[in-house]
């Protein structure tokens, strides 16, 4: 199954592992993610101002390139957009979803792309947790894997944007189960966390990062509290926020202990053993060890920290 | 001659004046009498010094080019831009540690950018404007680069865009840090320097130095140039 994606900005920077785990996994179920030949920044925030239409200009053009890798026979009728970063997914499908419900903004933005083809509101935006669940199957995945994860205790985060609002979400935004069931899929054992889709602070980050680090420890601790080794997401900024924010959150609150957070891509590689493409050195807390010791991953012995 | 010439009517600055047609917007500016002192170089366009913003009678679009390359037609309202203001950040290539968010760090401002395109309508080159701009928010120092390679510098995008970014200097940083870390050195580039720095020149240079302005010329016309078969690489 060949697969237009949109990996967006913060995938080709800080969260490079976040894609390659998931360009590996995909091979392995049969999906081969297309990157759009050209692309730009879907916007990271969905404008809610009825009359600002500048701002979905962007997610828009992305979805033209869809069009056009039809067009051109990269693709053959294929208009199912995969998209990773949660945040990219909920901006494109928000203004995919507005162009598609009032033609008059369409048009206004057709009319302002003068140099684009016309969009058609022909793209679906799908995260690739959907086409996991929906395309492939959870159990055929548990079929594929090639190392079970038996024994690692996984607590699912959310956050906002795979879930709210309601339209836009890929589950229920109130019992989510999605990541839940990749979880058990890869033979893992999901535990629950109350805050699993609690605000991680986002953008306070950048200004105030105290914020963020209360939210952090709050979030890291109900999933510890139910006995959790590691947590999984699929936003690039709630991961930064989980995971390089814990050096604050450990001088905020001093009984807190580090968690390794990471992209549910990179569990999928381990489980498919594409351990080297599941890119753990870039994580701010080291999963390795607890990977090492759950006899997930063989011990290397000269590994610098 | 005039009496043979189609006259068309343009407006410098509000003011109508009669010109030929099939001149150039910058020729056409200099037969209605005004001398560039500024906003003029190579005539060629080549060198992005005449950047001019224009409007055609009844068209609602404020269009941009280069004065040399275009030609006047009747009832353009113009403007010669002499300089586009734009601030360029300084930097010493040598200290810049290329895998940091390097451009987004001196440029910060290129994160606001909208994909409205209006960088890309604006540029007289016909460069991917907004395409090099969105691949320098991601870090992309190839494509930025082989992107923007053909740019002259003029400003015009700087000057439209809504989002206050300075694509041309924000370019610029990236093709040199491209070109410092990234690119492959050229072999027969580094001989060459090699062999500048030894002194292979110097007597040359010295000679040439001393030779007046006559009998540089006399030389330069008198060069021999090398020439390289058709379809030939030229190794060194």
């Amino acid at each position: 199954m060949k697969l237009p994606y949109f990996p967006g900005c913060t995938l080709k920077q800080t969260a490079k592992n976040f894609e390659k785990s998931a360009m590996a996994s995909a091979r392995r179920i049969g999906i081969e993610l297309v990157e759009l030949p050209r692309w730009n920044c879907c916007g990271a925030v969905s404008s809610l101002t009825s009359d600002d239409i500048m701002h979905h200009v962007a997610p828009i053009r992305d979805l033209v390139r869809v069009q056009q890798m039809n067009d051109d026979g990269i693709l053959n009728n294929e208009y199912r957009l995969v998209v990773l970063c949660s945040m990219c997914f909920n901006v494109l499908k928000r203004s995919n979803m507005l162009v598609t419900k009032d033609a008059e903004t369409l048009n206004k933005i057709n009319e302002f792309m003068d140099t684009e083809p016309d969009y058609e509101g022909t793209v679906e935006v799908k995260h690739f947790l959907e086409i996991l669940r929906d395309e492939i199957g959870f159990d055929k995945i548990k079929e594929k894997i090639k190392k079970p994860l038996h024994g690692l205790k996984v607590s699912p985060y959310y956050g906002c944007t795979l879930l709210r609002p309601r339209e836009i979400g890929i589950d229920d935004p109130e019992a989510p189960t999605i990541m839940d069931d990749f979880i058990k899929s890869l033979e893992a054992t999901p535990v629950d966390n109350p805050y699993k889709s609690l605000c991680c602070g986002s953008y306070h980050t950048v200004g105030n990062a105290e914020v963020v680090a209360h939210r952090t420890y709050k979030i890291i601790e109900g999933a510890r509290r139910n006995g959790a080794d590691v947590i999984i997401t699929s936003c690039p900024l709630c991961a930064f926020n989980l995971d390089n924010r814990q050096e604050l959150t450990k001088k905020l609150h001093p009984d807190f202990e580090y968690m390794p957070i990471l992209y549910f891509t990179q569990l999928m590689a381990l489980a498919f053993g594409e351990e080297k493409e599941a890119g753990f050195d870039e994580n701010f807390v080291n999963p390795v060890p607890l990977l090492e010791e759950k006899k997930l991953l063989k011990k290397v012995v000269s590994r610098g920290e | 001659m005039e009496g043979n010439k189609k006259m068309i009517t343009i407006y410098i600055m509000g003011k109508a004046y009669k010109v030929p047609f099939g001149l150039t917007i910058m020729k056409a500016v200099e037969y209605a009498g005004y001398r560039f002192i500024r906003g003029a170089g190579c005539r060629a366009g080549f060198c992005g010094a005449c950047a001019t913003v224009y409007r055609k009678k009844g068209d609602y679009k404020f269009r941009t080019a280069l004065a040399c390359q275009t030609t006047a037609e009747d009832g353009m309202y113009l403007a010669q831009l002499p300089f586009v203001p734009a601030n360029r950040e300084e930097y010493n290539i040598e200290n810049i540690d290329p895998d940091k968010n390097v451009l987004s760090e001196y440029y910060p401002e290129i994160n606001r950018c909208v994909s409205c395109n209006t960088c890309t309508k604006s540029c007289p080159q016909e460069l991917d404007v907004m395409d090099f701009i969105q691949a320098a928010i991601r870090g992309d120092y190839k494509k930025v680069s082989s992107l923007s390679f053909d740019c002259i510098q003029c400003g015009l995008c700087t000057a439209r865009c809504p989002a206050e970014i300075t694509h041309y200097h924000v370019a610029q940083l990236a093709r040199r840090i491209y070109g410092k870390y990234y690119s492959p050195i050229p072999k027969h580039l580094e001989k060459r320097v090699g062999e500048i720095k030894k002194g292979k020149f110097d007597k040359e240079i010295e000679r040439l130095k001393k030779m007046s302005v006559d009998e540089l010329k006399k030389a330069y016309v008198k060069r021999k140039i090398e020439r390289i078969p058709r379809g030939e690489v030229r190794e060194e």
